[in-house]
């Protein structure tokens, strides 16, 4: 059903957890189901330095902000505001037809920390 | 070392015994006769089925002339209601049911909504039970079927089935002629003692996948006496309830799991009940912040439905599958929307807390040992869910500042 990648993740989330003296804090639900992303983002010189996350969700919105947090991770501000929910997507393998929406609750927190509009 | 497998889902299915498919095989090759024949081939077949009548009869205290085989537990329900609907709709069009039903229960009634009858769904309160008081306002002169089910398959809550009967008794004898009584049994069989006389019903569904036996063969019980329009037009098989060839081996399977069950009732019963209760008592002790679904004592031994705070239940869910346990959640989010069970919406439920309900279901393969496993791996799978989750992170700060 899921991907071993979305399977890992779920196993193993990456950076998980509010970050001290975070520079930049994204949140966003999914109207939908009613999941909910918080991202934390300590920025550097224009680069993203470290990333965390909360999440209150499913199985795929858990590894869509986890590969979010690894992603991001060193990225120049201006690439990581060019990020789309098909990165996620892809950097999970698959995510189900249904569960889509997971990449799009990532990448929403993402621009919402980065205050870009929607 | 190969990953333990535990197998906590027998609310879903259960495994077939070995006895049962023993019995079975001869019927797919050397005894493959069409009960219908007339010859020693057929009359062998014949002879099979009626032997499994017998079976079922016994286990549910009725008799083999009130047995009709049908594909299943959702054939069964679609048979009674639809059967009793079309058979005495011209005394009233009134059917009482309850909002924890199963699909099978509820969509059937919807579809005989769409044909202009009437349906009343009985609330159930927390403890996931209906009241005799509701179903005794809810009655009136058009009411023809009252379909409550025996247990619940999510809560495992039982529902007053004998007082419901006694009811209905009474109204019929006050006059109510044409009331007739369904009740959906296929989660209790096997698990609690289910006598069609004492119970006071005039029909049960079952089907033998919950107690270890085939998929694809179930029964309706229909007591001596009470008329149905069949579903299926063909030949005069089931006393012309059933049309269409039987399935000997199934049959025979469903025959035999009926005798085991009835056999070993009490002691699988009890080795369930221990199982079950000892996983909720340890849980309860080792994991904060849990709450049980449903009614602790007026329910099924085999199951245990918890709510984990502060978690998503799908999470909990494939995170145990991963250690090798199977249990089931009352909230996968299938369709975009995560929407608990109508079972767990009706017990009082919302959204966020419905999220994070597992149904841990037992069968008599289980051991104390597969109950130890998964107080070994459960607390870390919550553990690490809860520190994912904004509301538990930020209640365990709130505590820690307190």
């Amino acid at each position: 059903m899921y991907s071993a990648k979305v399977l890992e993740h779920l196993e193993n989330p990456r950076n998980v957890g509010e970050i001290e003296n975070a520079s930049a804090i994204g949140k966003s639900t999914n109207p939908v189901c009613g999941d909910m992303l918080q991202l934390y983002l300590r920025l550097r010189d224009g680069r993203i330095e470290s990333a965390g996350f909360l999440v209150q969700g499913c199985p795929p919105s858990i590894a869509a902000g986890s590969v979010l947090t690894e992603l991001v991770t060193g990225m120049s501000v201006e690439d990581a505001g060019r990020m789309a929910p098909r990165d996620i997507t892809t950097a999970l393998e698959s995510l189900p037809r249904n569960k889509e929406h997971c990449s799009v609750l990532a990448i929403d927190a993402l621009r919402d920390a980065l205050k870009l509009t929607p | 070392m190969a990953m333990r497998k535990i197998y906590l889902d027998n609310s879903a299915t259960t495994r077939v015994d070995d006895e049962v498919v023993g019995e079975m095989l001869p019927f797919f090759t050397e005894q493959f006769g069409n009960a219908s024949s007339t010859h020693q081939w057929g009359q062998q077949a014949k002879q099979a089925i009626e032997e499994a009548r017998n079976q079922v009869a016994r286990l549910l205290n009725g008799t083999p002339n009130e047995i009709t085989f049908v594909s299943g537990g959702t054939e069964a329900d679609n048979l009674a209601i639809v059967g009793i609907a079309e058979a005495h709709g011209d005394k009233g069009r009134h059917i009482i049911t309850s909002r924890i039903e199963h699909p099978a229960v509820l969509a059937t009634c919807a579809h005989l909504e769409k044909e202009g009858w009437k349906v009343t769904y009985l609330p159930v309160y927390g403890e996931g039970i209906v009241r005799l008081d509701d179903l005794r306002k809810a009655m009136t002169d058009e009411t023809v079927l009252i379909t409550i089910m025996h247990s619940n398959n999510e809560l495992g809550t039982l529902q007053p089935i004998r007082e419901i009967g006694e009811l209905v008794r009474e109204q019929r004898e006050a006059g109510r002629r044409h009331l007739y009584f369904h009740t959906d049994a296929v989660q209790s069989i096997g698990k609690v003692d289910v006598d069609v006389r004492e119970l006071g019903v005039d029909l049960l569904s079952l089907t033998a996948h919950k107690f270890h036996g085939p998929k694809g063969i179930g029964v309706l019980y229909v007591r001596r006496g009470v008329r149905i329009s069949p579903q299926t037009y063909g030949g005069h098989h089931e006393r012309d309830r059933r049309a269409g060839t039987e399935s000997v081996p199934l049959i025979a399977g469903i025959g035999k799991a009926a005798e085991l069950a009835r056999l070993h009732l009490a002691e699988r019963s009890g080795h369930l009940r221990n199982l079950r209760d000892y996983l909720e008592q340890e849980l309860f002790r080792i994991i904060p912040d849990i709450t049980r679904n449903g009614d602790a004592e007026r329910r099924l031994p085999s199951i245990a439905n918890l709510n984990f705070d502060h978690v998503e239940g799908e999470g909990l869910q494939i995170s145990l599958d991963l250690k090798g346990v199977a249990v089931s959640t009352g909230s996968a989010c299938s369709s975009g929307s995560t929407e608990p069970s109508h079972v767990l919406v009706a017990i009082g439920l919302s959204q966020d807390t419905g999220h994070g309900s597992l149904r841990f279901s037992f069968g008599k393969d289980n051991t104390r040992e597969d109950v130890d496993y998964v107080l070994e791996t459960l607390p870390a799978i919550v553990g690490k869910l809860r520190s994912l989750s904004p509301r538990a992170v930020k209640k365990s700060k709130l505590e820690a500042g307190a």
